[in-house]
């Protein structure tokens, strides 16, 4: 095992900035439905992909890649929206089990609606025109897509961000992660405010879907992998925590770029070990709070 | 009556259903075949069927929704698939199930110590996480032993025979006979640990974890021993799977092997061991007769999906549920004539005991105190180890809890000879509930000391303490929602009899000593014999409350806390819960904290009273009724404002 030089470093560096914004995204989306709803979302993975393929058919229509973003969005809220009034709202007074479970077998039948309509071939989602070429960062070349959906999605935390911390609605939602019996109470329809926070939850994991749609391959499957290292994030961040969302997607994302320097192989590996490590060190994850489940 | 409560809370008699499925198991390969069902859907659906035993230990008895099963099946197939063909083992299938079954537990023994430190949502994704890990393990870092994305090929039949005799088992029914004798064993397995004294604490931790844990059982061991048989169910399946398919394929390590088992176990039921394997059974050959209708081959995933979250959303039990349900409906007589009669023992008690109209307390007549059975419910007491130099059963010195800049309990000490009903009051917010949680152990002090008989317990934690023989009945009804009355009191007995852990996993709950005796004692004592078999989410508020104390008193303490034993109770239940106060206390020596002013005269020997935090008076009845600064502290004080 050698030491990479300076520049790989470097390139590896920012790829794991790329890919840490984006789990940050995904989690974010989980992670504030998590916090208010107190509903695990095991169907996240699933409206990930519904915003690539929501996408995908929007630039099938339009040919316009910033409509696609929108028709991902707007494909993915659908979804989400419909999911919460048709299921998810009866199961705010169920056991967390049956809340994991349901959401898992929406998973599914979403999954596999899309394959039925699709197929199970992946689609095509071509870097946009003004996404092609490659930039020279110093001494790392970079290909421009990449730049451009690193400040898509750091401009959609920062959207995240202001609307939670910023806003009244935020002030409400962050009131509902603490207690939404209270919130309730006084006089706030608290399931008014669950049904927008899980929509800004799908619409966030559609907008990740669709952005990162150019970069992979567009399969009923590839919500799954997302999905599997969103709870690493979340775990690692600590559950229902904004910034532990943030944090922990960059940790994530750079100790897979960091790793797979040496050895791609143990990258993921790697990751999974060192969540490992952190539960037996500090179980509640690096923002949780002690006691809360 | 007593032999047929005996039966019914130790599970009756195993063996009959353990015939039936052996009887089942036989008739397979001659009724299957008319059915056209062949005999390799029929071996995949007892892989899956015996995978899911353990699952349903851990799931359904346990609580614990893991998905991350696949690492162990994984574990357990590509061990024994490697031995049987990287290494000279290969003539000896059973050898290489059975340490590629030892592997997956020791795999348990390792992710249950990450994962089960958190439960719930936790649980489940870590378990997840720590099955992925596997699968990238297996995937590349591995792949000179598993043959990454090939998986092993040439996995061989197994032979079986003794010196000179031998049977190749080919492919078809003989392989079925094979994997059938393995389930059966599992089964029978399984089936005696949901029955053992093991498997009762496994429910009662599902139910209500906080209580298994105060009545004296490590919850984390038992976790981690639910978690390692259920990993050792997967890693026998998986190596049985490399058997029967010549091959070990990479995506059993997958999330979508976790998955499907999740899903299995739902649909056929959760909670009766068979659930997994009718659930596999619709699975498999929903996926097998599908296939050939060009029309829906590929929904059947999307069919299994939507059957999935519907059976989920309103009807949770699953198949197998629902069938109990239909069987257990058809003997209402039975249930109508267990009310009448508890309705009759409750009357002809009143008759004998207290009027109805009379609730005064000083007329409750002593003969009704039965001395015999508070002794005969006092035989599994442990005597305590040591003395306190002052003679005290419970004490404390300068016990002080904060929370963050909040002072709970400030410099409290207090000493509670042996034998003593002592009384504590105090205003709301005097700190009572908190101070009664760090002398049972359930809250760890910020600073001071707790000692029982003498011995520092300080910090030792709930489930020690009970073990030390000192228990706590709640203010709000802490009891295993899913279970009988009886079933309830078995679980502090348990933990009396058997310590704080014990892997008696085969053994029968009729041959644990002191149980059934010390269960009817103190059902009788509680006077809930009638009741004895009725699932707890049916008795009124009043018997609730009489079995949480029931609760604390099976454990057959030699310090009792209660904490407002009289709270919410109508006057006629409050004398009876009076009744049995004066009856528990011979012998032993009783904290009470109580709001019930006249019942606390009329009770305790000595009242202790708390104010913000502080021990402000302490003294007998007749003081502290008249002690000027606790009248002060009830009434407000004005003056001083």
């Amino acid at each position: 095992m050698s030491m990479p030089s300076l520049p790989l470093f470097l390139s590896q560096l920012f790829n794991g900035l790329a890919t840490g914004l984006l789990l940050s995204l995904i989690s974010a989306g989980l992670t504030i439905i998590y916090g208010t709803l107190g509903v695990l979302n095991l169907a996240h993975g699933a409206l990930f992909m519904v915003g690539a393929y929501a996408g995908f058919m929007a630039l099938q229509w339009t040919g316009s890649f910033v409509l696609a973003i929108v028709g991902g969005m707007i494909g993915a809220l659908l979804v989400g929206l419909l999911m919460e009034r048709v299921i998810v709202r009866y199961y705010y007074q169920r056991p967390p089990e049956d809340q994991i479970l349901v959401t898992f077998g929406i998973g599914i039948v979403i999954t596999e609606l899309v394959r039925l309509i699709f197929g199970g071939i992946a689609k095509p989602v071509p870097v946009p025109s003004w996404g092609e070429g490659i930039t020279r960062l110093g001494f790392l070349f970079y290909p421009n897509y990449r730049i451009q959906m690193m400040i898509f999605v750091a401009v959609a935390l920062l959207l995240l961000y202001l609307l939670l911390y910023k806003t009244r609605i935020g002030m409400i939602v962050r009131a509902g992660i603490e207690d939404s019996l209270m919130v309730n109470m006084l006089g706030i329809n608290v399931y008014r405010i669950f049904l927008l926070v899980f929509g800004i939850g799908a619409m966030t994991a559609g907008f990740a879907g669709i952005v990162n749609a150019p970069i992979l391959a567009v399969t009923p499957d590839m919500g799954e992998p997302f999905l599997v290292m969103s709870f690493v994030v979340v775990v690692i961040g600590g559950v229902g925590s904004f910034p532990g969302a943030i944090i922990g997607g960059i940790i994530a994302g750079e100790i897979i770029s960091m790793t797979s320097m040496f050895s791609s192989a143990y990258s993921h590996v790697t990751l999974f070990a060192i969540m490992a490590v952190l539960l037996a060190v500090r179980p509640q994850g690096l923002f949780g709070i002690e006691g809360r489940e | 009556m007593i032999l047929s409560r005996l039966a019914r809370y130790s599970g009756g008699r195993p063996w009959v259903a353990e015939l039936i499925t052996l009887i089942v198991l036989l008739l397979c390969p001659v009724v299957l075949p008319l059915l056209g069902v062949s005999a390799d859907i029929a071996s995949r659906i007892l892989i899956w069927g015996l995978f899911g035993l353990g699952f349903d230990i851990l799931f359904g008895y346990t609580g614990l929704l893991s998905f991350g099963q696949a690492a162990f099946f994984g574990t357990g197939g590509f061990v024994a698939a490697f031995l049987l063909t990287q290494t000279g083992l290969q003539d000896d299938v059973f050898l290489s199930l059975m340490i590629g079954m030892v592997a997956a537990m020791a795999a348990g023994v390792v992710v249950g110590f990450f994962t089960l430190r958190r439960s719930g949502i936790y649980f489940a994704m870590i378990t997840l996480a720590f099955a992925e890990m596997f699968h990238f393990l297996e995937l590349s870092p591995l792949s000179a032993w598993t043959g990454g994305e090939n998986g092993l090929t040439g996995v061989p039949m197994p032979i079986v025979g003794f010196e000179n005799w031998h049977i190749q088992i080919s492919s078809g029914w003989s392989l079925y006979g094979y994997i059938a004798a393995f389930f059966f064993v599992g089964y029978v397995i399984a089936h005696r640990i949901v029955l053992s004294p093991f498997g009762q604490v496994l429910t009662a931790l599902r139910d209500n974890t906080p209580r298994a844990l105060a009545t004296g059982h490590s919850v984390r061991k038992y976790k981690l021993a639910a978690f390692v048989i259920a990993a050792g169910y997967g890693g026998i399946a998986g190596g049985l799977l490399g058997v029967l398919q010549s091959y070990m394929p990479p995506d059993a390590v997958a999330f979508h092997t976790s998955g499907q088992l999740v899903m299995q176990s739902i649909i056929g039921g959760a909670g009766t061991l068979f659930g997994p394997l009718v659930g596999a059974a619709l699975w498999l050959g929903m996926q097998d007769s599908l296939q050939d209708v060009p029309a829906i081959a590929s929904a059947w995933m999307l069919i299994l999906g939507i059957v999935f979250v519907i059976l989920i959303t309103v009807f949770r039990q699953g198949i197998l549920g629902a069938v109990r349900q239909i069987f257990v409906a058809r003997v209402p007589e039975a249930a109508q004539a267990k009310t009448e009669l508890s309705a009759e023992i409750t009357r002809r008690h009143h008759v004998t005991g207290v009027p109805d109209e009379h609730t005064n307390l000083d007329e409750v007549p002593d003969h009704f105190i039965r001395s015999d059975v508070s002794a005969r419910q006092r035989e599994l007491m442990i005597v305590p180890k040591g003395e306190a130099s002052d003679g005290a059963a419970l004490s404390c010195t300068h016990l002080t809890k904060h929370y963050g800049g909040i002072c709970a309990c400030e410099d409290i000490t207090m000493s509670i000879p042996e034998g003593q009903l002592r009384g504590i009051i105090g205003p709301n917010g005097a700190g009572k509930s908190t101070f009664f949680k760090m002398l049972a152990g359930e809250v760890v002090p910020t600073s001071g000391h707790v000692f029982l008989h003498g011995a520092d317990v300080t910090g030792l934690g709930v489930t020690a303490v009970s073990q030390l023989g000192m228990s706590k009945s709640y203010q709000i009804n802490e009891l295993f929602s899913k279970l009988t009355v009886a079933q309830n009191l078995a679980i502090p007995v348990l933990a009396r009899v058997r310590g704080e852990f014990r892997p008696d996993m085969l053994k029968s709950m009729d041959k644990v000593p002191g149980l059934h005796g010390q269960i009817e004692a103190t059902l009788e004592m509680v006077n809930l014999e009638a009741r004895a078999d009725v699932p707890v989410t049916e008795l009124a508020y009043g018997e609730k409350r009489r079995l949480e104390i029931g609760l604390a008193l099976a454990n057959a303490p030699n310090v009792l806390l209660l904490d407002e034993p009289l709270a919410g109770m109508s006057p006629r239940e409050r004398a009876d819960t009076v009744k049995l106060l004066k009856q528990i206390r011979s012998g032993r020596t009783l904290v009470v904290v109580e709001h019930d002013m006249d019942a606390m005269f009329e009770l305790a020997e000595y009242i202790s009273v708390l104010q913000e935090g502080r021990l402000l008076a302490e003294g007998t009845p007749q003081e502290i009724k008249n002690d000027q600064r606790v009248q002060d502290a009830y009434l407000g004080g004005m003056e001083e404002v």
